[in-house]
C-alpha cells in the first residue's frame, strides 16, 4: 500500500478556484426530502468569527440513498465559502436514514487557514430526537459533546454553528 | 473494524502546528473520533467534464488580450490510490500567485506587481489512467505575516476529489531545491522528510515541450480504494 500524499492547509486564497457559483444550493437524485435551509457560523478558539473558511457537504437524499456511483453529477454536494462574519448557508433538502439504524445525517468537511488538515463533522437534525438517541454514530460521541452535532430547527432553517475550540468545540471524526 | 486514520498516524501534519500561528485558535483541541468504517460514506462526490470551465487547464491565456507573464510550465502527473490503481475522472482544482508572488485576491496586499493576464486558477479532470495535466507559469515567493521576515515557498495549491469519500485533499505543490522549504512552517509541519519530499514535484526534462515549457511531474496517492466496488448508499 502507498502512503497518500499529505494534506496541506488551504491557505486565505482559495476562493480563487473553489468558489462556485449557486454551489450553496445542493441538488439531488429524486426522491428529494423536505427542501431545508441550513446555516451557521463558524468560531475560533476566542470565540470569534472566522471570516475565511470553506465547508463542504455530503449527503443522502430523501430515500437515505448516496448518489449512484459513476453519475457525475455533483448531486448531494454543496459548497459554501463563510462571509465576513464566519457565516454560511446551504439550501438543500433533509436526506432519509441512509440505514435503518442511523438518525438522518450530513457530512460536513471544513477547510480553513490555520487547519493543516480538514475536518470532518456529521450535522444531525434537533428534531429528530428519537432517532438520534439509536443512532450508532452518535453513540460513539461522549454523552456531554453530542449536542455539538445536534442542528437546533428555528423559524429561518436549521441552525449549526461550528466551534474550533473551546467549551463548545465541535466534535470532529476521523475519516 | 474501526479506521485509523489521525494526522499523525497518517504520517501527516498535526492540525496544531505552534510555528504555524494561525493554528493556535483553530485547530480543535479534542482527537477526532474515528467511526466503524461503514458509518462513513463510502464514496464521494463526481463531476464530469461538463463541470469544467472551457480552458481551464491552461491558466497562461484565461484573459483575451494577453499572456500571463512567467517561466511558463506543464505540471503533469498520476493520480492513483493507495493500491496503485488510477483515480480516473478525480476533478482537480488549481490556485496560485502570479510569476512574481501576488496572487489575483482582494487580500493579498503584498507589494509586487498583479499581472493582468494571469488569474491564477484552473480546473482539470484526470482521465481513465488517472493522468492530468495543465500548463501554468512558475509562481513566486511571497512574505507572509506568520513571522520575521517569513517567505512562504513557491507553491501551487491543489484540490483533488477522489473516489471514496475519504480520498478528499487539499494540499500544495512545492518545487525541487528550493531555498526557503526548509524554512516554511507549513511544509516543516510534515514530520518526516520522506512524506515532505512527496509534496515536491520533480523536475521532467523529457516531458518539457520542446522550446515552449519546462515540465514538472507531480504524482498524487488518495486514500482509499478507488476501484473497489462501492455499495449503492
Amino acid at each position: 500500500m502507498r502512503r497518500p500524499t499529505p494534506a496541506q492547509t488551504v491557505g486565505p486564497y482559495f476562493s480563487l478556484a473553489l468558489d462556485w457559483p449557486q454551489a450553496h444550493q445542493v441538488t439531488h437524485e429524486p426522491p428529494l426530502g423536505v427542501a431545508i435551509c441550513l446555516r451557521g457560523q463558524v468560531f475560533d478558539g476566542d470565540g470569534l468569527p472566522v471570516p475565511d473558511a470553506l465547508i463542504e457537504i455530503w449527503q443522502a437524499n430523501g430515500a437515505g440513498d448516496y448518489p449512484t456511483r459513476g453519475a457525475a453529477s455533483g448531486y448531494g454536494f454543496g459548497r459554501a465559502s463563510v462571509d465576513s462574519e464566519g457565516r454560511y448557508t446551504f439550501l438543500t433538502h433533509k436526506p432519509g436514514p441512509v440505514t435503518p439504524q442511523e438518525a438522518p445525517h450530513i457530512h460536513l468537511t471544513l477547510f480553513a487557514r490555520g487547519l493543516m488538515n480538514p475536518l470532518v463533522t456529521r450535522l444531525y437534525f434537533g428534531d429528530e430526537a428519537a432517532r438520534n438517541q439509536h443512532d450508532p454514530a452518535l453513540a460513539q460521541v461522549p454523552l456531554a459533546r453530542r449536542a455539538t452535532l445536534i442542528a437546533a430547527l428555528t423559524h429561518t432553517g436549521y441552525c449549526f454553528d461550528i466551534h474550533l475550540q473551546g467549551p463548545l468545540e465541535t466534535v470532529f471524526f476521523d475519516v | 473494524m474501526r479506521r485509523v486514520a489521525q494526522p499523525a498516524t497518517l504520517g501527516w501534519a498535526p492540525n496544531e502546528l505552534p510555528a504555524y500561528r494561525s493554528s493556535a485558535k483553530r485547530a480543535p483541541q479534542a482527537a477526532a473520533i474515528a467511526l466503524p468504517s461503514h458509518l462513513m460514506p463510502s464514496q464521494g462526490p463526481r463531476w464530469g467534464p461538463e463541470k469544467l470551465r472551457a480552458g481551464a487547464g491552461d491558466l497562461t491565456t484565461q484573459v483575451p488580450g494577453g499572456t500571463a507573464q512567467g517561466q511558463r510550465i506543464l505540471v503533469h502527473g498520476r493520480v492513483s490510490d493507495a493500491a496503485g490503481r488510477p483515480e480516473a475522472h478525480a476533478l482537480i482544482e488549481i490556485w496560485q500567485a502570479n510569476a512574481a508572488g501576488r496572487y489575483w485576491h482582494p487580500a493579498d496586499q503584498h507589494v509586487a506587481p498583479l499581472d493582468p493576464y494571469f488569474l491564477g486558477a484552473g480546473q482539470v479532470l484526470t482521465d481513465a489512467q488517472g493522468c492530468y495535466e495543465f500548463l501554468s507559469i512558475e509562481p513566486g515567493a511571497y512574505p507572509w505575516g506568520n513571522h520575521p521576515n517569513g517567505w512562504r515557498p513557491k507553491h501551487i495549491h491543489l484540490s483533488l476529489f477522489g473516489a471514496g469519500f475519504a480520498a478528499r485533499l487539499v494540499t500544495q505543490l512545492y518545487f525541487p531545491g528550493d531555498p526557503l522549504l526548509p524554512l516554511d512552517p507549513i511544509f516543516m509541519g510534515i514530520p518526516q522528510a520522506a512524506r515532505r519530499a512527496r509534496l515536491v514535484a520533480k523536475f521532467d526534462l523529457l516531458h518539457s515541450p520542446p522550446e515552449w515549457a519546462l515540465a514538472y511531474r507531480f504524482d498524487v496517492v488518495l486514500r482509499g480504494h478507488a476501484a473497489t466496488p462501492l455499495d449503492a448508499h
